[in-house]
């Protein structure tokens, strides 16, 4: 055989191999369950991986924080002008609430009623870091730098300051994966807290928006209502959310003669494409539902 | 046999950077809907400068890094990217190497390749995906961005493999004319 026809056969096995080895990667991942060896393999690949990632996040946070300080000037003045008039607002709603969190308390007492998890007494928050991003447009997940040695589990609720963020799909030793509430496959059980108007939140169409759906035609929504998480509770089994985690707000919602249901625009509290440090809810008790 | 082993391991070391970049910083960069592959980037100057063997096992080794840093499914960025590195090493070995435009091509090319790979492999693996995002908001800011960086990642990544030993020649294509 001349060295070109086997310089040609070597590259075209090497190709081959290759891509037969991530098919077969695919596959096995694929169909193994999350607990399989090559999960296994990968729970340890990013454990190692994760120095370097936090590293490179460090490294990178000046740059971020001196461009996020710049951009903010720019609209810092019609900003503070806008947040001093939430400010003499959300004062006046702070102390309406305070009262009616005490008679809501007092009244709870002596019915003696029996209540599921409480957001955000009967969680533990582990606050961590977003260490990578999506990749591709076709991943709405991001990494955290803390798992399994820090309590956290598959399905523990993820939020921020702002609002619920999402929830963890993959957990490894010192690493986690959040799926956003931006994902396809991910929907959550909410309420407009205005009306009591319940339905599912999802991914909208467009970047970083949301939908409320089934909400019925019978119920409410009104621009500006504000959507929390509805933490229901079925006998023994209970959404993975607790209640009262803010998600958004109703931006607008239409109705045809067809739809059996409300579809509303929901704008989200969180911004899921500047997220930094994220809050995982553990449950204190993990026997409670 | 020193030279040999350390010119796969410099491709490695740049690979492992530019994934581990791909993943904290580049990936946020958001530009229009779009952001930059640097992977992809890193990838067309190894595949470029040193054949399609060396861009297929870089493009193999990148996504495996990339799925196992993001804990995506695996094998998914390694196939795309072998795919890719291959593709591009083929064709600096066979017609580009020696042309101004050929990385900037090569890239272009890439980058729409792997954003419909990755559509249907993900559409294949049950994921919902929608194409107007993908091919419509993402694909040409993204193409953009990506061409905007090609010179200055090629240079460096050319600069960083210095160049050390004679790249492979075309070894079956016999130019006309």
């Amino acid at each position: 055989m001349s060295s070109r026809s086997a310089t040609a056969v070597k590259r075209r096995v090497v190709a081959g191999v290759l891509i037969l080895l991530s098919l077969v990667l695919i596959t096995v991942y694929f169909r193994e369950p999350a607990g399989g060896g090559l999960h296994g393999a990968q729970s340890a690949g990013a454990t190692v991986l994760r120095p370097f990632e936090v590293a490179s996040e460090r490294v990178a946070r000046p740059f971020r924080d001196a461009y996020g300080w710049f951009a903010g000037l720019i609209h810092a003045k019609s900003e503070n002008a806008r947040l001093r008039e939430q400010v003499d607002r959300l004062t006046l709603l702070a102390t309406q609430n305070a009262t009616a969190a005490q008679q809501l308390a007092d009244l709870k007492r002596q019915l003696h009623y029996v209540d599921s998890n409480e957001f955000p007494q009967d969680y533990e928050p582990v606050t961590t870091y977003v260490v990578s991003r999506p990749p591709s447009e076709f991943q709405q997940q991001v990494g955290i730098a803390a798992g399994s040695s820090r309590g956290i589990r598959l399905d523990d609720a993820v939020v921020t300051a702002d609002g619920l963020v999402g929830k963890v799909s993959q957990v490894a030793h010192s690493t986690a994966q959040v799926t956003l509430l931006t994902d396809p496959n991910l929907k959550v059980s909410a309420l407009d807290v205005n009306t009591q108007a319940i339905g599912l939140v999802g991914h909208g169409e467009g970047l970083g928006t949301l939908t409320l759906d089934r909400v019925q035609k019978s119920q409410v929504l009104k621009p500006g209502d504000p959507i929390v998480t509805q933490g229901w509770k079925y006998g023994p089994i209970s959404s993975i959310y607790p209640p009262n985690i803010q998600i958004g707000y109703v931006n607008g919602a239409s109705q045809s003669e067809v739809d059996l249901y409300w579809q509303a625009q929901v704008t989200p509290r969180v911004h899921f494409d500047s997220l930094r440090t994220v809050i995982v809810l553990v449950k204190k008790d993990r026997n409670l539902p | 046999m020193r030279l040999s082993l350390v010119e796969p391991a410099k491709a490695a070391a740049l690979v492992f950077v530019a994934a581990i970049l791909q993943v904290t910083i580049f990936s946020q960069i958001d530009i229009l809907g779009g952001y930059p592959d640097v992977v992809l980037l890193t990838l067309m100057g190894i595949a470029f400068l040193r054949g399609s063997i060396y861009g297929a096992a870089a493009g193999f080794f990148a996504g495996l890094i990339v799925d196992t840093a993001n804990l995506a499914t695996l094998g998914v960025s390694s196939l795309l990217l072998t795919v890719a590195g291959y593709w591009i090493g083929r064709y600096g070995e066979t017609t580009g190497r020696d042309r101004a435009h050929a990385p900037f091509v090569s890239v272009a090319v890439a980058t729409i390749l792997v954003q419909l790979g990755a559509l249907i492999l993900h559409y294949m693996l049950g994921d919902t995906v929608s194409a107007q995002r993908v091919l419509v908001d993402a694909l040409p800011p993204k193409v953009a961005l990506n061409l905007l960086l090609t010179l200055p990642v090629y240079a460096l990544t050319r600069r960083l493999l210095a160049l050390a030993a004679a790249p492979e020649r075309a070894t079956e294509v016999r130019l006309l004319g």
